[in-house]
């Protein structure tokens, strides 16, 4: 599903190299949680798999199904099936939630060739998603994440990855901001997305998030690197010594 | 005698003078009408404002209005279908106020050449001051217009829209509503027509104490016309006015709005949208005069400038010193989209009074990278996503009227105008 190769980029603006020979594989259906101190560019390696334009792949190389995405912006990989949840979601006044859902799963199905969907098709759609979510549709009537709770803006984060149906899912920090009960309906969103041909990435700083959505593997980042893999005991042995034992090691 | 040399008139100001001479005889009015008409082409040849004139910086009218063509009174010009469906409809056509009053409860309708001729609107034709160029043009060359009147207590059920046509010419029309006592009502100004014209529309409402009044303005002029358009406004005790202006066409456009409060407790709202690409020039003026105490207003102007159009803004707050505990609130957005255009704001607070709460704010921005990123990150191809954002800052400022099918309307033609410029 997705190859990192020596990877090192910066920030475009500033120059700072933020990812310095990063290195790793996601293979299908596999759930990988990436987990780090803050500062060790886990965010930043979220925004780059979606192509955002504030950061330069210096070297190295990001394959997706065998392909290079280093030349494609933004929209091109999301319709290819990259997803990625944002730790904090944009307000956009003005964009009605529904017209942006509906624009966006068109868009995406106009890129891939496909017919646009019909709007009975699309509302019922997301009557489905919105209530195994248990989002109010009156939400979705409202500009996009304007007003939304911090919890709110994380199951419309999720609501779109069900919609979209992405290949690769990248969730940034997604339990951040999220009380326990939150965070077991956006577990449960995720884990019932969970298929051999679909893969997700966590992101995350704690433990927590992976008593819920349980990892295939766990990998440790700091400095930008991949300091050390494992399975889902690792995140455990994490949770219990904290960060200083294996940066440690790695330094 | 007046010591400074008389300057050379330009071709405009020629022709313009040519033109009244010619048709003086023909224009409809009684001794003080034409009196009226003499002063005002009196004020424009003595010289169009240039940017030396305060209220005029922006847009130096002696420079700009290049061409002046005749008056085709036989041009062509028809009626066009309503912003909301099932309004009643009022059309003046190339400058003529066209088909019969409609009969409705509470509403007495008549022609605005009837009322000139009785004389019974000299005293309202007089430009309001020398720097008034929008009124003498007006009171020069008007020919027509309907003049409503709404009785107290009445609340028409339907949008009443004015539709202003044109063809290629010239076309100078008037529009004086009096709205009574009590009143709720929706009035629509639709500008529009063909080109090449220079034409000028001023509309004069009054509202009567308690009275709720809408008024949207619509101006979707095609390239090459000049248009010179004036709203004045004078709100009674406890009575409410929202105006919406969407300015979407034009070669030259002036849109000035004076707006006075006269009764306690009186509110205006002003929203408005300027949708300007091409090589065009959009002024919109807008005085307002908070003359007595708790007066409130708010007044938000979203503007979008592509290729080498350009925009004016100037937003004058005048509290007069017994406008105690006035409320006003004025801010101007600007989102340029080409390094070409160029958009200019000038808010202006003057206060007289010590009791008051004024604020005003300014921006010219770009689209927002972030949330550009965002839409992209969803799928949404960067031409698309571009265009959503442009829009959903546009569409902030019409969905603030409450009107459901007003927005609608509103809304389909900004989706028009981005169909056609995107």
């Amino acid at each position: 599903m997705l190859e990192i190769k020596n990877l090192h980029a910066r920030i475009a603006a500033t120059g700072t190299e933020i990812i310095r020979g990063l290195n790793l594989t996601v293979k299908d259906g596999e759930v990988a949680a990436i987990m780090g101190p803050n500062g060790s560019g886990k965010s930043t390696l979220s925004y780059i798999l979606a192509g955002r334009p504030d950061y330069e792949v210096t070297e190295g190389e990001i394959l997706y199904n065998g392909e290079s995405i280093l030349e494609m912006d933004a929209a091109e990989r999301a319709a290819k099936g990259i997803f990625l949840a944002f730790q904090y979601p944009m307000e956009i006044p003005g964009v009605a939630t529904m017209e942006f859902l509906k624009v966006a799963m068109n868009s995406q199905r106009r890129q891939r060739g496909e017919e646009p969907l019909k709007v009975a098709d699309f509302l019922k759609r997301v009557k489905e998603a919105a209530g195994s979510l248990e989002m109010d549709m009156a939400m979705l009537k409202r500009p996009l994440n304007v007003g939304f709770s911090g919890g709110e803006k994380k199951r419309a984060e999720i609501l779109q990855m069900k919609l979209l149906e992405p290949k690769l899912c990248v969730l940034d920090e997604t339990d951040s901001g999220l009380d326990i009960d939150a965070l077991k309906i956006v577990a449960e969103g995720v884990n019932a997305l969970r298929s051999p041909d679909r893969s997700v990435v966590v992101i995350t700083h704690y433990q927590r998030l992976l008593d819920h959505i349980v990892p295939d593997t766990v990998h440790v980042l700091y400095k930008g690197q991949v300091v050390k893999s494992g399975d889902k005991t690792l995140a455990h042995t994490l949770e219990a010594e904290g960060y200083a034992g294996i940066i440690g090691e790695a330094a | 005698m007046n010591m400074h040399a008389q300057p050379q008139r330009t071709r405009a100001e020629a022709a313009l003078a040519e033109a009244f001479a010619a048709r003086v005889g023909e224009l409809p009015g009684d001794g003080a009408v034409v009196l009226t008409r003499d002063r005002a082409i009196e004020q424009i040849k003595a010289g169009l404002p240039t940017r030396r004139v305060e209220a005029w910086h922006y847009t130096d009218l002696r420079q700009l209005l290049t061409s002046v063509p005749d008056r085709d009174a036989a041009a062509h010009a028809e009626s066009i279908a309503p912003l909301v469906a099932g309004s009643t409809v009022l059309p003046v056509l190339n400058g003529a106020a066209n088909g019969e009053a409609p009969a409705i409860d509470g509403l007495a309708v008549s022609r605005v050449s009837d009322r000139l001729v009785d004389g019974s609107l000299a005293t309202a034709l007089a430009p309001q001051d020398g720097d008034d160029a929008v009124g003498a043009f007006n009171a020069a060359f008007v020919t027509d217009g309907w003049l409503l009147d709404i009785a107290d207590g009445t609340a028409p059920e339907r949008p009443i829209e004015l539709q202003h046509v044109h063809g290629a010419g010239q076309a100078h029309v008037r529009l004086p509503v009096r709205v009574g006592t009590g009143v709720t009502a929706t009035i629509v100004q639709r500008e529009t027509g063909a080109g090449p014209a220079l034409v000028s529309s001023v509309s004069n409402l009054t509202i009567g104490d308690g009275s709720h009044v809408t008024w949207v303005i619509v101006q979707e002029q095609p390239e090459a016309v000049t248009h010179l358009g004036q709203f004045n406004a004078w709100i009674g005790k406890n009575a409410k006015l929202t105006l919406f202006v969407m300015n979407t066409g034009g070669k030259l456009v002036r849109q000035e709005i004076r707006v006075r409060t006269t009764g306690e407790g009186a509110d205006f709202t002003l929203r408005g949208v300027n949708l300007l690409a091409g090589d065009t020039h959009t002024d919109v003026t807008m005085t307002l005069d908070h003359a007595v105490p708790m007066t409130s207003s708010t007044e938000v102007v979203r503007n979008v400038a592509m290729g080498r159009a350009q925009g004016v803004f100037q937003g004058r707050i005048n509290v007069h010193q017994v406008a105690q505990k006035t409320d006003a609130r004025m801010a101007c957005n600007t989102l340029l989209l080409s390094d070409e255009a160029a958009f200019f704001t000038k808010p202006e607070l003057e206060i007289f009074a010590d009791d008051v709460q004024c604020g005003h704010g300014a921006t010219v921005t770009e689209i927002d990278a972030g949330h550009l990123f965002y839409l992209m990150a969803r799928g949404i191809d960067e031409k698309t996503a571009r265009g959503l954002l442009v829009k959903a800052f546009v569409a902030e400022v019409i969905e603030d009227l409450e009107d459901e099918a007003l927005v609608e309307a509103l809304e389909a033609k900004l989706e028009g105008w981005f169909a056609a410029h995107g």
